[in-house]
């Protein structure tokens, strides 16, 4: 029985890995590209060791276009997936405060009209959003990338609602006996425990914003004001050879970021879900 | 005398800012901005210049009527994109829940390696929306990419995958299925919940793991699915990167996704009246969608109030 079991607990664990191998190649292939000769990569073989090394390719790739090196669209990326993603921990707490634990006229009108939004295809808005910041004289620049990000996300305001019902609500009265006002409930009790459900909102807008092409696509002009997606795909646009390796190498840059902000927080990943049915 | 005053004052300042009322439109005002802002005015904007002819910097909007709504039916391209689109969202999103939960359940065992696997299985969600990655894509099925080597190496012919109409959509919808993470992650902690009573009592009566499944986890689970089967049919009809990347349509429109034809209408042919009809288009056609779910859904999601 005991030999049976080991035996059964054997296969399940080399299933589970050698299927995650298949998954993630596609990332270790082109991390090993990143290593390799333009030819190499052209003839499509299936090895991760590089025949040659060939770490060159993250010099020319870092060189950028134009004289703009990818120091600077690092950069870009950095100042607008930060920004939006405070905003975005910042403003859907407090909605979801709100939504969840005030008691305000209009409560539900809003609540309707934030899962509306969940369900809202960006395109529709896309245009005329786009319309209006030019109106405004916004574009290009930054502002389009970063302002919404303050007035809370509705997918992130959903979640977290789910989340705060988990939170004993015994919690906020026993406080309000103690005196404590809305506000110091929101500070002191809501947020320190809202722990996880920040973690899980910081990964996932993190690297949803880090990744994010067509925001940039669209607002952004100047060569010096790309963020790092849109310079990658340039390598793809020049009109002369496609350079492979230094294109790979710079996404592999361009995803360290976003898996060094996963392995910190990758623990609290599930525990900051909470489920209890759309219809909550 | 003046003191009372001021303290009475006071306490009504007080007392208004501690009100509920307050307090609720206080923490929710930046939804409420945001809503107004950032989603109501341009979506009231888009729904007048669908009904206009409008280019940027060289037209300005004049009214047209229902031309542009009668033009989007004589589109083939429009009508084409709508199919492509369709196939899309029918293929991938099934599949990639499928997925999703057989991943999550064969993922729920105690053990300190299965929030390891969990973040394997994560990654692709993770680098699946980048250009970067987009771009892998590109490669791996091309003509000479690393999944005709392996067909070739099976004996098989390579396929032009990106130069045959019936096939170029296909490394699309792998790739959506292929972040199949996101959805996963969401189904485990739905899993978590369960009452481990449930199992335990059904071990008692008897019931082997398939029993288990069908008759404890997916009816508990269901509420979920409904979830995550919409949000991953909203977010397919929104695909945009990848095929604008890897494909950019073609080859003759097969890969034409819907959001990849507002995007060309709109920013390559400054036709914003027109792109703004097809937006709005898509609004009810994805509306009808997620209401035909929801109307649906009655009958398969298990609701423990209704019990």
């Amino acid at each position: 029985m005991s030999e049976k079991r080991v035996i059964r607990k054997v296969i399940y664990h080399i299933f589970v890995l050698a299927f995650g191998f298949v998954m993630i190649y596609p990332v270790l292939w082109m991390i090993s590209g990143s290593f390799k000769d333009n030819s190499e990569i052209l003839r499509g073989t299936l090895a991760l060791i590089p025949e040659t090394l060939k770490a060159t390719n993250y010099s020319t790739g870092w060189k950028g276009f134009g004289g703009t090196t990818f120091a600077t669209f690092f950069k870009n990326s950095f100042i607008v997936t930060i920004i939006a993603t405070f905003g975005t921990v910042l403003s859907s707490l407090l909605v979801s405060y709100a939504l969840s634990r005030i008691q305000f006229k209009g409560r539900k009108f809003w609540f309707t009209c934030m899962i509306a939004t969940m369900m809202l295809p960006g395109q529709v808005i896309m245009i005329p959003q786009y319309l209006i910041y030019y109106r405004l004289g916004l574009v290009p620049g930054y502002v389009p990338l970063i302002l919404p990000y303050f007035c809370g996300q509705a997918f992130f305001i959903y979640q977290m609602m789910q989340f705060m019902k988990g939170i004993p609500r015994e919690l906020d009265e026993a406080a309000t006996i103690d005196g404590c006002s809305k506000y110091s409930i929101f500070t002191h009790i809501i947020i320190p425990l809202m722990k996880p459900s920040i973690v899980t909102t910081v990964i996932i807008q993190f690297y949803w914003k880090w990744d994010d092409y067509m925001g940039p696509l669209l607002y952004l002009s100047r060569p010096q004001s790309y963020t790092v997606s849109i310079a990658i795909k340039l390598f793809a646009d020049a009109s002369s050879i496609t350079d492979y390796g230094a294109m790979f190498a710079m996404s592999t840059l361009s995803l360290i970021p976003v898996f060094l902000i996963f392995l910190f927080f990758n623990r609290y990943l599930v525990d900051g879900i909470r489920n209890t049915g759309i219809k909550g | 005398m003046e003191q009372k005053r001021s303290v009475r004052t006071g306490n009504r300042l007080y007392k208004f800012i501690n009100n509920e009322n307050t307090v609720g439109n206080v923490f929710a005002f930046p939804f409420i901005f945001g809503f107004i802002c950032f989603s109501l005015i341009p979506m009231l904007t888009s729904f007048r210049y669908a009904f206009t002819d409008y280019s940027l910097g060289t037209k300005t909007a004049e009214f047209a009527g229902l031309k542009n709504f009668i033009m989007l039916l004589q589109d083939e391209v429009f009508l084409k994109s709508l199919r492509v689109t369709l196939r899309y969202v029918l293929i991938s999103v099934p599949m990639k829940l499928i997925f999703a939960l057989l991943v999550a359940f064969l993922l729920t065992r105690k053990s300190k390696m299965v929030t390891l696997y969990r973040s394997l299985y994560y990654i692709p969600s993770l680098v699946g929306g980048s250009v970067a990655v987009a771009l892998v894509w590109k490669q791996l099925f091309a003509r000479k990419g690393l999944i005709n080597m392996i067909l070739q190496a099976q004996g098989l012919k390579g396929v032009n995958w990106f130069g045959d109409q019936k096939l170029a959509l296909l490394p699309l919808i792998l790739m959506s299925v292929w972040q199949f993470g996101s959805s996963m992650i969401i189904f485990a902690a739905g899993l978590k919940e369960i009452p481990a009573v449930y199992y335990e009592a059904a071990q008692i009566d008897g019931a082997n793991g398939f029993q288990r499944f069908f008759k404890i986890t997916l009816p508990c689970l269901s509420p979920i699915i409904l979830y995550n089967l919409v949000m991953q049919t909203i977010s397919a009809f929104m695909a945009f990167t990848q095929a604008f990347i890897i494909t950019e349509g073609g080859p003759n429109n097969s890969t034409m996704l819907y959001a990849l034809y507002v995007y060309n209408q709109a920013f390559k042919y400054n036709n914003m009246g027109y792109a703004c009809a097809m937006s709005w288009f898509m609004l009810l056609v994805m509306g009808a969608i997620t209401l035909i779910i929801f109307k649906t859904s009655k009958f398969w999601v298990f609701n423990e109030s209704d019990q």
